[in-house]
């Protein structure tokens, strides 16, 4: 048989490393609770995920405004749209940090309560951007766009640039359950003048926000019923994927897009006549907004309060009589992304 | 005497304990030096509640990889058990029906792939891909896509603790400790344990020798369901509402944290604290480097490169055989 | 040490898989205390047969005796517990757990009193002495039994599964070519212990391809050829050459 084996060297060195690691500890240890000596303020950002451009553009838009004032953003998100326990999480961590603030953008209205009541019993600011929570004062103050309104201006756009032809409406959807599908799919519905389960809704899908899934969508959808004429989407990613699976079937003549974000790209869309119209929000201003209110707070205690409505303006090349609106020349100038 | 001392150092060896044990530690002080909000009471305290929901999640996925074998619904078979009980949530009485209700469902999921798989012969990916897929859909159609907050002080209870001075140690952290203790007994101390390691082996040796390959395979599967149940109710303490949306890539942070814990994909190799120390791994990465005040997507960067170290290093280790 | 009765027997097996006839009318006799070698070409149905012996197939018409009593193997439990081991050629060891596990796969030794009992805690103690005590008996060599199988050579590894046949076998062992996938110093090691469990009066079924090793062990060696037996025959009155030539047809016996 094979002579004995020695016991392998690698064996003593990683005992000897982790010796040492656990002599360093002490080191390494203040074993106090966490507050943070005054420095540069630190100011969170929870937005619901890193990869919608709106999200995108809020962070650029606080971080910038933050270096103006001499303060530091640190900006996390959820996973996926939907991922609450990604932001709870964030949100805990944040607190450990020692930030003075954290402006939130919750996926979930109801999930992150209690991380954010934690939050706010030891001091720190919380304020919500871009969507309320449910109860809406659990946070200092909220801005955001009315999303309610946003949808009325789009369904209301929507209904009069139809102009007679029958409507069969195409509802492209969020992420089912988040507040802020719920609040532009009702504003939807109230300015088309419809309710749900309309007869002229020939079909829905939910496409959580995102290009990809939105363009399946719109291919089945059209291929279900070849003669929709009106396509509702929830924001512009989701139009965008509309409209590569509309174009793709040669109907882009045939069929009105409308959405809703006011990104360059978007406008641009609308200006190509590929979208008919899109609502702007207005995340700089949301950002800005929030960045403000956090650092007053730092230097007189002030609490934001209630809902700023950071404003949602109609952008279109075809106006139509009775609703306010602007040419893509302004939205160009005022777009974001 | 002698027996028993070579046994120590073998049996060490053979667990694999030292490199994550290592790599936590270094994390650990890694953080604590750069960031002076990282090593605190309250926050340690923190990375244990962090911990919980995937650290169940992983413990089941530990015991099923060990046969190798994969569990890829363990989030969504968890989902799911979130909205049956919420959706029952009424009352004190309904909550401990709708609780009992969930465990046994995702009890019984479990055990489902467990038998599409030993009686099919299909592989684990396959049928618990297609488990994540159904369930997914089912938890989206039993929520009819709402979500339902609780506040019934049972359905909570893992999210309260006990404070000591500035640390807290939440019944969650408790629940998941000695969980993963009863766990590691089983696997080291009973017939159970080392049959289920053998198959993960070689199943075929198994089989041949007498031990009822189908019958463990099923039942860890099954008592993998019964953990995803405990964390469902562990994960409504933390975060005291149930979504169809939620918890969508815990599958592959399970898994990675198996991983990063020294389980080995191929089977027969891995243990629950080993598991423990990976998840602690993860959660403690994340929070430190949120800490340091890197970027969410670098940290999902740094994970990954983890990730692949540890199986190199595993599959370098494993070469130095005969 | 031989009595009349042999040990195992059997008459007119006949096992086909789909159209394939594997065994057409095989005899089989084993007598107590004798090193028994099963040679063949490929395709004469060896590893049928031995699969028969172990209890993993069950023939589809003839016989098999135990002892003179009739008797039909459900599985390889059955056979086990027959006191029949089988080392199969692919060892059937799980390579993670150590020697002493693989020792005692499915007869795993509990802890007496509540420990055992309520807890299922397996005593491991004994079965790490158990194990060394066997492996000494047979001259193997392995450092500790804690050792995972997978940190053993081949050789080794070959001598636990063959060690865990004798540790657990009452009645006969039957050894799927054995020495096939090891050198020189390995085949050598593997039939010294054979040799060494034949001197504990066990019944030894041998299938092997190589001649020299089934000569130097064998007391008799049945020739399987086309799904029957060829003949029986014995070392002494049979070169290898005449054993090779009752395998290929060129002689009769």
């Amino acid at each position: 048989m094979d002579p004995a084996r020695h016991e392998r060297p690698r064996t003593k060195t990683s005992r000897r490393a982790v010796a040492l690691l656990i002599a360093a500890l002490p080191l390494a240890c203040s074993c106090k609770s966490s507050g943070r000596a005054d420095g540069l303020p630190l100011i969170g950002l929870v937005t619901k995920t890193e990869t919608n451009p709106f999200f995108v553009k809020l962070r650029e838009a606080a971080t910038v405004r933050a270096a103006q004032q001499g303060a530091e953003v640190i900006a996390l998100a959820g996973k996926f749209d939907g991922d609450s326990e990604g932001q709870v999480t964030a949100i805990e961590s944040l607190v450990s940090k020692g930030v003075r603030g954290i402006l939130v953008t919750p996926s979930n209205s109801s999930a992150i309560l209690g991380a954010v009541k934690r939050a706010r019993d030891k001091g720190i600011l919380v304020t919500a951007l871009d969507t309320a929570t449910e109860p809406a004062d659990a946070v200092d103050g909220t801005f955001a766009t009315d999303n309610r309104e946003a949808g009325r201006l789009q369904g209301a756009w929507l209904r009069a640039a139809l102009a007679g032809k029958v409507a069969k409406i195409v509802m492209l959807n969020g992420t089912p359950g988040s507040a802020v599908d719920t609040a532009r799919r009702d504003g939807f519905l109230q300015g088309f003048g419809i309710e749900d389960g309309d007869a002229a809704i020939v079909g829905r899908a939910d496409a959580y926000g995102d290009q990809t899934k939105a363009q399946a969508a719109m291919e089945n959808l059209l291929q279900a019923h070849p003669d929709a004429t009106v396509v509702y989407t929830i924001n512009e990613p989701t139009a965008r994927g509309a409209y590569a699976a509309i174009s793709a079937r040669g109907k882009q003549g045939q069929i009105l897009i409308g959405s809703i974000d006011g990104s360059c790209g978007g406008v641009a869309d609308v200006k190509e006549g590929r979208l008919g119209a899109t609502v702007m929000q207005f995340p700089k201003r949301m950002a800005e907004d929030g960045i403000d209110a956090v650092l007053q707070y730092t230097k007189t205690g002030k609490r934001p309060a209630g809902f700023v409505d950071t404003g949602a303006v109609l952008i279109t090349d075809r106006p139509q009589p009775g609703l306010a609106s602007e040419k893509t020349a302004f939205g160009l100038a005022s777009c974001w992304g | 005497m002698t027996f028993a001392a070579r046994g120590a150092v073998g049996h060490l060896r053979a667990r694999g304990w030292m490199g994550p044990l290592a790599a936590l530690l270094a994390s650990i002080v890694l953080f604590s030096l750069v960031t002076d909000t990282f090593f605190t009471a309250d926050n340690l305290s923190l990375l244990l509640e962090q911990s919980v929901v995937i650290g169940l999640l992983a413990l089941g996925q530990t015991i099923i990889v060990l046969t190798a074998g994969i569990d890829l619904a363990n989030g969504a078979i968890a989902v799911l058990g979130t909205l049956v009980v919420a959706k029952h949530a009424a009352s004190a009485g309904q909550a401990a029906a709708g609780l009992v209700c969930a465990l046994s469902i995702c009890t019984a999921l479990g055990m489902a792939s467990g038998g599409l798989i030993t009686r099919l012969r299909l592989p684990p990916f396959i049928v618990t891909l297609g488990m994540l897929t159904v369930v997914s859909a089912a938890g989206r159609l039993y929520s009819q896509s709402r979500n339902y907050p609780v506040s019934v002080d049972l359905l909570t209870v893992f999210g309260r603790g006990l404070n000591i001075g500035h640390a807290s140690l939440s019944y969650g952290v408790v629940l998941m400790l000695v969980l993963y203790a009863a766990i590691e007994y089983v696997l080291a101390q009973t017939a159970w344990g080392r049959h289920v390691r053998a198959i993960g082996g070689n199943s075929e040796a198994a089989r041949r020798m007498g031990v009822s390959v189908d019958r463990t395979v099923v039942s860890v599967y099954a008592v993998g369901g019964l953990l995803y149940g405990l964390a469902a109710w562990a994960s409504l303490g933390r975060i005291p509402n149930a979504d169809a949306n939620a918890y969508q890539t815990a599958n592959l942070e399970s898994i990675t944290a198996a991983v990063l814990g020294g389980t080995s994909l191929f089977g027969g190799r891995g243990s629950a604290v080993g598991t423990l120390l990976g998840t602690l791994i993860v959660v403690v990465l994340r929070s430190g480097l949120t800490q340091a005040g890197i970027d969410a997507l670098y940290q999902e960067v740094a994970t990954g490169i983890l990730v692949v170290l540890a199986v190199a290093l595993d599959a370098v280790a494993r070469r130095g055989r005969p | 040490m031989t009595g009349d009765t042999p040990v195992l027997e059997g008459r007119r097996l006949r096992k086909r898989f789909g159209h394939v006839v594997a065994l057409d009318g095989t005899d089989f006799e084993l007598r107590a205390g004798e090193t028994l070698a099963i040679v063949g070409d490929n395709g004469a149905g060896k590893s049928t047969l031995v699969k028969i012996l172990s209890g993993v197939t069950v023939p589809d018409a003839g016989e098999l005796l135990l002892d003179g009593k009739p008797v039909t193997f459900s599985g390889p439990q059955q056979a086990r517990r027959s006191g029949i081991e089988t080392v199969y050629q692919d060892l059937a060891v799980a390579p993670t757990l150590d020697v002493a596990s693989n020792l005692f796969l499915g007869r795993e030794l509990r802890q007496r009193g509540l420990l055992g009992t309520v807890f299922r805690r397996l005593d491991a103690a004994a079965m790490n002495r158990a194990a060394a005590d066997h492996l000494a008996s047979l001259n193997v060599s392995i450092q500790s039994t804690a050792q995972p199988v997978e940190d053993l050579s081949g050789g080794q590894r070959q001598a636990v599964a063959v060690a865990r046949a004798a540790a657990f076998a009452s009645r006969f062992i039957v050894l799927d070519e054995p020495t096939a996938a090891l050198g020189v110093a390995g085949s050598a090691a593997v039939l010294d212990l054979i040799g060494r469990i034949r001197g504990r009066g066990l019944s030894v079924v041998l299938v092997s391809h190589n001649m020299p090793h089934v000569f130097e062990l064998a007391d008799r060696i049945h020739v399987q050829r086309l799904g029957r037996r060829a003949a029986v025959v014995t070392p002494k009155t049979h070169t290898m050459q005449d054993v090779i030539g009752i395998m290929t047809g060129a002689r009769v016996a």
